[in-house]
């Protein structure tokens, strides 16, 4: 391409990646910062003092524990769920196969916010009190979507004949499917796990109206934007990046061989 | 099988069924969920009426937010196929990166960057822009927060690398000999680009699009954030009809209208092709 062609390229491609990280290294930034009031918005100074005691929110804390362990259940449950069906979509020619994978893909092509209303109404209506039980529920099912269909994709790329060649040379089908489909599989279950994770542990939409008294990570920042937001907030986030982005290099592709 | 179509029907299907008889009864009380039902079609010509032009905005600023994010991200995806080389793992992980942070806190942080005193305005008056944007109406009286613009930026923010992604993917299909063959055939590189790239990038593109005005039209934290009362979003709408007004019968007319009109757009979108042509992670 010719030069202003190239110049434009590189001229949005600086754009698109600033717009990308500008949040992020605000976030960082204030993780840093000594604020004057009960608002870490505004730069007032430099400070170590946020990082020097980084868990010392303990409501903060709580609701970070309490995101991570929905989330850990949620994604558990979402690829127990969803492996079994995409196991049974992707072998036998099945009947009302197409219409299950429409119900699957739903949740994925509406807002969020129609599974929301969905759920607070069936709870409503079937006398459900919200709580932790709600919660996991909900989140379990739009990570069962996610989880179903990205399984279903990594088995459409996975030969049947090496089960049935195990199984040719004695293995009984459980064993097959446990030394043979299993490992190959562990990848797929591993991204859709992580998926899952980060789904649930960022959901503030279905979290809102499913939660009742119980406080996610999300439902606290909103209601910290409210109230007060204390740079441990930063400090935290800022944690929780860095380990998603380790989380990030472990689980790419380049790492596992072959997608 | 069994155990998930199980949880996908109880949890998604029937209560999506369950909305349906919702969104014709009525209230029993003020302070309550519980509705009778009452066959009360009005339900949806009164919200059409108090909440068109709310939806009408919701859908607008997906639109603006995903063209916005198209004229960034399809320069990007191409730089990172056609240019990337040997670092091109590298910067698709760095277009993902920064959706592993809570979009929350991505959210509290352009407030920071984008009120009053902070570099964004700071920055705009330095190029003498205040008054010139405030009158395009991209500022209001020389504030970004609570503006449409400042919940378009969240938004394009937000969307970025699901216009990226796909469309990375789209362009990973096109064999390189394709473009050496063009190139021998005396096409020049717009030409090039027009006959061979732009093409065989659409499928990623289409996806790409898809994947971003969904979520974005039922957006909640960046309205609420980044915008003011005037900037309220359709799923604001919502969750202030349900959780406050505790109006179901309401809340449920207007998440079917919702519905219907994100399933036109995606079976336009699809056209007949199937299921394996959505576009997922």
């Amino acid at each position: 391409m010719n030069r202003i062609g190239g110049l434009l390229l590189g001229l949005a491609s600086a754009l698109a990646y600033g717009l990308l990280y500008a949040p992020v290294v605000v976030m960082v930034l204030f993780s840093f910062n000594a604020p004057r009031g009960r608002f870490n918005l505004r730069w007032q100074g430099f400070t170590l003092e946020n990082w020097r005691h980084p868990l010392r929110d303990a409501a903060l804390n709580e609701a970070f524990l309490t995101s991570l362990g929905l989330a850990l259940a949620a994604a558990l449950l979402a690829v127990l769920l969803g492996g079994l069906m995409a196991l049974a979509l992707g072998r036998a020619r099945l009947r009302g196969g197409r219409a299950i994978e429409l119900l699957l893909a739903l949740p994925l092509t509406n807002p969020e916010i129609v599974l929301a209303t969905a759920l607070l109404n069936l709870y409503v209506g079937v006398g459900l009190p919200r709580g932790p039980l709600t919660l996991v529920l909900s989140h379990s099912l739009f990570c069962l979507s996610y989880a179903a269909l990205t399984l279903k994709a990594r088995l459409a790329g996975f030969d049947p004949t090496l089960e049935l060649a195990a199984q040719d040379l004695g293995a009984p089908p459980l064993q097959a499917f446990r030394r043979v489909t299993l490992p190959l599989l562990v990848p797929g279950l591993l991204a859709a796990a992580l998926l899952s994770f980060s789904l649930s542990f960022d959901d503030y939409v279905v979290s809102s109206f499913t939660a009742g008294e119980i406080v996610t990570l999300p439902l606290y920042l909103a209601g910290a934007f409210q109230r007060e937001i204390s740079p441990q907030i930063q400090v935290l986030s800022t944690l929780v990046l860095l380990v998603s982005a380790a989380l990030l290099v472990l689980a790419s592709p380049s790492r596992q061989g072959r997608r | 099988m069994a155990p998930g179509l199980l949880w996908l029907l109880g949890l998604y299907g029937l209560p999506l069924l369950a909305l349906v008889p919702l969104s014709l009864s009525q209230p029993l009380s003020r302070f309550g969920l519980e509705t009778v039902f009452s066959g009360r079609v009005a339900n949806y010509l009164e919200v059409l009426q108090a909440y068109g032009p709310i939806l009408g905005r919701s859908l607008g600023y997906a639109v603006v937010a995903t063209a916005l994010g198209l004229l960034l991200a399809y320069p990007l995806a191409f730089a990172i196929r056609f240019r990337g080389g040997r670092w091109q793992p590298l910067l698709i992980g760095l277009v993902v990166l920064p959706s592993l942070s809570s979009y929350l806190v991505r959210a509290i942080a352009w407030t920071s960057l984008l009120g009053d005193g902070g570099p964004v305005l700071g920055l705009v008056a330095a190029l003498g822009l205040t008054g010139p944007l405030d009158a395009l109406g991209v500022l209001r009286d020389g504030r970004l927060l609570n503006t449409a613009t400042a919940v378009i930026l969240g938004l394009t923010n937000n969307l970025l690398p699901f216009l990226v992604l796909p469309l990375v993917v789209a362009m990973e299909r096109i064999d390189p000999r394709l473009l050496e063959a063009a190139a021998d055939l005396h096409a020049g590189p717009w030409r090039c680009f027009a006959r061979v790239v732009w093409p065989l990038s659409r499928p990623g593109l289409a996806a790409g699009i898809l994947l971003s005005l969904i979520p974005a039209a039922g957006d909640v934290v960046n309205p609420l954030f980044l915008g003011g009362p005037n900037e309220r979003m359709i799923a604001n709408t919502i969750e202030n009809l349900l959780l406050v007004q505790m109006q179901a019968p309401r809340a449920a007319a207007l998440t079917l209208v919702l519905m219907a009109l994100i399933t036109l757009a995606v079976l336009l979108q699809l056209r007949g092709r199937g299921l394996e042509e959505l576009p997922l992670p």
